[in-house]
């Protein structure tokens, strides 16, 4: 965990940030997210907050905790677990929920143990551990609002997509008929049986979170971090050896200094190769490289378009 | 945590200070537009390795080029990659180490008006792009309207393609006056031109050599630096109770982001609707507590008294309230396949507050290409027009021009649950109900009658070869007006116009030098320059008036005493630094000191005009110019008939 790194510079800013009275783009941001999940508390009976251990979600929750103090979150935490995530990921999980006094509802498939990308390919393995799962987990609970922590920036598809997303009574989403968002008036009318999935990070980029993290000290998995870890390299992916993962003909285990940018299921989470070892490092190696956050997943290369795909059926 | 170097430390504190510009960017099909975006993206180095491979990939397909094909960068669904078009508002995002940047992309087919009401809704500044090769068409004007309707501040017209055109300064020209007139009906405050080539990058990020004749700004620089510290409303303070935080008996928490305005730590507010007051007694938040609040932040304040306040309710100042209407007129942009339908109730959604609403009447929808103003009736998708509604419950409003916050709203189908409609709400009331108020002392009713005169108006119009109107030049201290107004007097003169200046030194020193500067003194003097100016246009005159005149509702008053159809309103407008810095008088001086009050843009609001008949910039217009503008508008309203 990144030790306190708000430094001098930071209160100087926040300072003259208030005597000008304009607000920095983090606080921006901050605000426009807060906005949001007031606006969903506010409008819908049952809402719930995706969470999935990860970055995104980690400054998800702290920006419910500000929209809220100092009440205690008015929804429970919701995590589709796959069964694949990484030992640290269930760790953190479990003190993290803890310390804030969440409520955390675990949800998984009834198939989970059964169904691995090796047999039925990462697609397949997919639709039915998250996608599945999460529309299972939504109906069970009756919720009529979902929050995910996903960004327009993260992939192409998702530049599209609104804020409110609204789903049918199966979950899916429909591209080319999408409410109209203006300003911030969010539609919040729905039918029985329909949903929203809400995205209240929307407008962040993947430095604006780590940004964000930096100023706010906001615990996260140790896995962005670098270390040595055990790992095979395949198809040009460094997989780690986290779990009981299968070597193919030729593949050989080496140890690597590298650390995660997204945090998936063991077997389909690539790492890159970096010596990162806290969050002002990070933000200093997204300065200088070049690849995009989701090149780490294997399934958004399946197929061109392969999210969009995802999407419609359901998945966040 | 290893140490780091200072540099990084500073570029940490640094990238915490950005600021942030919301820019929609709009075009034709073949305008360019996702190239010029590709390229901001791809020059400022916002897009990933990978994404460029994968695109590259993308591309080769379609052709066997080499060179990317930027466009691919941003169209994002399958569904319009396969049709070649983009169909509806995307997001992107890039930032430089002064600013990030939200761009609201948006398509410019025809049916898709509402996508680009969506996109500008939200943005500062818009990007309209014209090809030079094809020059300026009719979605360029529609997008400029769409814009301006929707209250975004700067525009920046980019004309792009300038490397098919051999870089010709003259074609960049020609489009520049012809888009600055069509501008200047639209009543934007703040217009740019820019000629670029997004295929090949020239003027875009980096300055072109190609282009020596422009000395201005890259797109990517004006991007940059674009003063965008005003746009927020810190005037009137409206604070929209979104939700209400109980933790526990004692603690009662009033949640919401402030919509406008500052709200401090021991004000007196008032809620609305019960108008009860009370006062503020602490700010309160996640990270400690605050002295005081404004736009944007989400905050949440405490009452010193235990009053009724829930979701849908307003915090404001007990001096400065927004109106409190049931029954208000709105531009609305239609946004469904089914039409506007008058026997329907549906629903709106309005700062907080969702109630239901009627449309009474369409009064007239506009033609978007023309501007022209057809008949009302109803209205289909994608058209804008003017409605008046009716709620069941009164909404806490300020006109749209004013407020972007408290004056829009959206409406929503009750059977669908569709969006089915934006509106921008309009301040127009009947004048005996405004605020301020032009007192006529003597009337017909009081047994004075105006006797006809002998000379038909016809008869004089023949005579000096012009039809009498006044042009009222309104703006702040130090834009040009006078000298403006003058200008025309001395142009028109030479061409053998009868006409007269009244100005507020002529006017004040004689007619009007007993009045003071209060609100009644002010609105006596510009009672007293209407009935000069209707006596002179009476006796056939062309008359120039040059006045602050900060108040939409005395400027419409005086519309109205010199009458409607010979009204021309000019809207001379600069920002306040630039009049401020040219001010010889000392007036700005003395106006920051406190010595003067009422002193326009310092301790009195200025209302610019919300639809005035021309603006003139005088930044970056000479006064030359300006003065042929207002000539052009007088031939083109059939006035005078000589060009300026």
């Amino acid at each position: 965990m990144p030790a306190d790194n708000r430094g001098h510079f930071n209160a100087m800013n926040e300072g003259s940030m208030m005597n000008r009275r304009t607000m920095t783009h983090l606080r921006q941001l901050e605000a426009e997210s807060i906005f949001i999940m007031r606006e969903v508390v506010a409008e819908f009976e049952r809402p719930v907050m995706l969470y999935s251990v990860g970055k995104d979600s980690s400054v998800m929750v702290r920006l419910a905790q500000k929209a809220f103090h100092p009440q205690k979150l008015p929804f429970p935490l919701l995590h589709v677990d796959t069964g694949y995530k990484f030992k640290e990921m269930y760790e953190f999980r479990d003190n993290f929920v803890k310390e804030i006094g969440a409520d955390l509802i675990v949800h998984k498939h009834a198939d989970a143990g059964r169904v691995s990308p090796y047999e039925y390919g990462t697609q397949k393995c997919c639709a039915i551990l998250k996608t599945q799962a999460l529309l299972q987990a939504l109906r069970n609970g009756n919720y009529d609002a979902a929050f995910g922590g996903a960004r327009r920036e993260e992939e192409k598809s998702r530049a599209k997509e609104r804020v409110y997303s609204f789903r049918d009574e199966f979950g899916q989403w429909d591209p080319k008929n999408q409410r109209p968002e203006l300003w911030s008036l969010y539609n919040a009318r729905v039918n029985r049986n329909e949903s929203i999935r809400v995205f209240p990070l929307s407008n962040w980029t993947e430095l604006d979170v780590w940004q964000y993290i930096y100023m706010e000290n906001i615990p996260v998995v140790p896995m962005y971090f670098a270390r040595e870890r055990d790992v095979i390299v395949r198809d040009g992916q460094i997989i780690p050896l986290d779990g009981p993962i299968p070597l193919r003909k030729g593949e050989k285990p080496e140890r690597m200094l590298c650390r995660f940018r997204t945090l998936g299921c063991y077997p389909c989470t690539g790492a890159v190769c970096s010596p990162a070892r806290s969050v002002a490092d990070i933000i200093e190696e997204m300065m200088t490289i070049r690849v995009s956050e989701r090149s780490t997943r294997v399934i958004d290369h399946d197929a061109e378009g392969s999210m969009e795909t995802k999407k419609k059926e359901g998945y966040f | 945590m290893q140490q780091h170097s200072k540099s990084m430390e500073e570029f940490l504190a640094m990238n915490e200070k950005k600021d942030l510009l919301r820019f929609s960017t709009a075009g034709s099909i073949d305008d360019g537009k996702s190239t010029l975006i590709g390229r901001l993206l791809h020059d400022s180095k916002s897009v990933y390795e990978d994404q460029i491979s994968s695109v590259r990939k993308a591309s080769r397909e379609k052709e066997s080029d080499e060179q990317i094909d930027f466009a691919l960068l941003t169209d994002g669904l399958k569904a319009e990659r396969e049709q070649m078009i983009t169909i509806d508002v995307a997001y992107r995002y890039f930032s430089t180490p002064r600013r990030k940047f939200i761009i609201a992309d948006t398509p410019g087919h025809e049916q898709y008006t509402r996508n680009m009401a969506t996109g500008a809704s939200t943005a500062n500044l818009a990007v309209v792009l014209v090809d030079a090769k094809g020059g300026i068409k009719p979605q360029t004007k529609r997008h400029a309207f769409i814009s301006s309707l929707l209250g975004v501040p700067h525009i920046v017209l980019a004309v792009n393609k300038m490397d098919l055109v051999g870089y010709d300064q003259s074609v960049f020209e020609a489009i520049k006056s012809e888009f600055s007139y069509f501008a200047g009906r639209l009543g934007v405050q703040d217009v740019r031109f820019i000629p670029i080539s997004a295929l090949k990058g020239d003027n875009v990020v980096t300055r072109s050599a190609r282009m020596p004749w422009y000395t201005g700004e890259t797109l990517l620089e004006l991007l940059e630096t674009v003063y965008i510290g005003s746009d927020f409303n810190l005037v009137d303070m409206r604070f929209p109770v979104q939700y209400v935080l109980r933790p526990n008996q004692q603690f009662r928490g009033y949640a919401g982001q402030v919509a406008s305005g500052i709200i401090r730590k021991g004000d007196e507010v008032l809620v609305l609707p019960s108008m009860k007051t009370s006062r503020v007694k602490s700010i309160v938040g996640f990270d400690g507590e605050l002295e005081e609040a404004f736009p944007p932040m989400s905050t949440a304040v405490t009452l010193e008294d235990e009053i009724d306040v829930s979701r849908g309710d307003m915090l404001v100042h007990r001096h400065n309230q927004p109106k409190t209407h049931r029954r208000f007129e709105a531009m609305m942009v239609w946004m469904s396949e089914s039409p506007l339908d008058h026997g329907k109730s549906y629903f709106f959604k309005h700062t907080t507050k969702v109630a239901r609403f009627r449309f009474d009447e369409v009064r007239y929808r506009v033609d978007v290409n023309t501007l022209n103003r057809m008949p009302g009736g109803t209205m289909g998708l994608n058209e804008i027009g003017r409605v008046v509604c009716t709620s069941t419950t009164p909404i806490f409003c300020d006109p749209y021009s004013r407020n972007r916050a408290t004056g829009s709203f959206v409406v929503i189908d009750p059977i669908s649950n569709n969006t089915v409609g934006a509106g921008m709400i309009i301040e127009r009331e009947p004048s005996d109900e405004l605020p301020n108020r032009i007192e006529t002392v003597v009337s017909e009713k009081d047994g004075l009658h105006l006797r006809r005169s002998l000379v038909a108006p016809s008869d004089r119009a023949a005579r000096w070869g012009q039809k009498p109107v006044t042009v009222w030049f309104t703006g702040l201290v130090g834009a040009g007006k006078t000298r403006i107004a003058y200008g025309v007097e001395r142009r028109l003169f030479e061409k053998g116009a009868v006409c007269l200046v009244l100005d507020g030194e002529n006017m004040r020193l004689g007619l009007s030098r007993e009045l003071g500067f209060t609100a009644e003194g002010r609105a006596e003097h510009l009672r007293r320059v209407a009935e000069t100016a209707r006596l002179a246009n009476e006796a056939g005159m062309i008359v120039l008036c040059a006045f602050v005149s900060p108040e939409a509702a005395l400027r419409a008053q005086v519309a109205e005493i010199v009458g409607g159809d010979r009204f021309l309103e000019c809207h001379v407008s600069a920002p306040i630094e630039w009049c401020e810095a040219r001010d010889e008088s000392g007036l700005y001086s003395k106006a920051r000191s406190g010595e003067i009050s009422h002193f326009a843009g310092v301790n009195f609001p200025y209302e610019a005009p919300v639809d005035p008949d021309v603006v003139l910039r005088t930044v970056s217009t000479d006064s030359e110019e300006c003065v042929s503008l207002v000539l052009d508008l007088l031939r083109d309203r059939g006035f005078f008939p000589c060009a300026g």
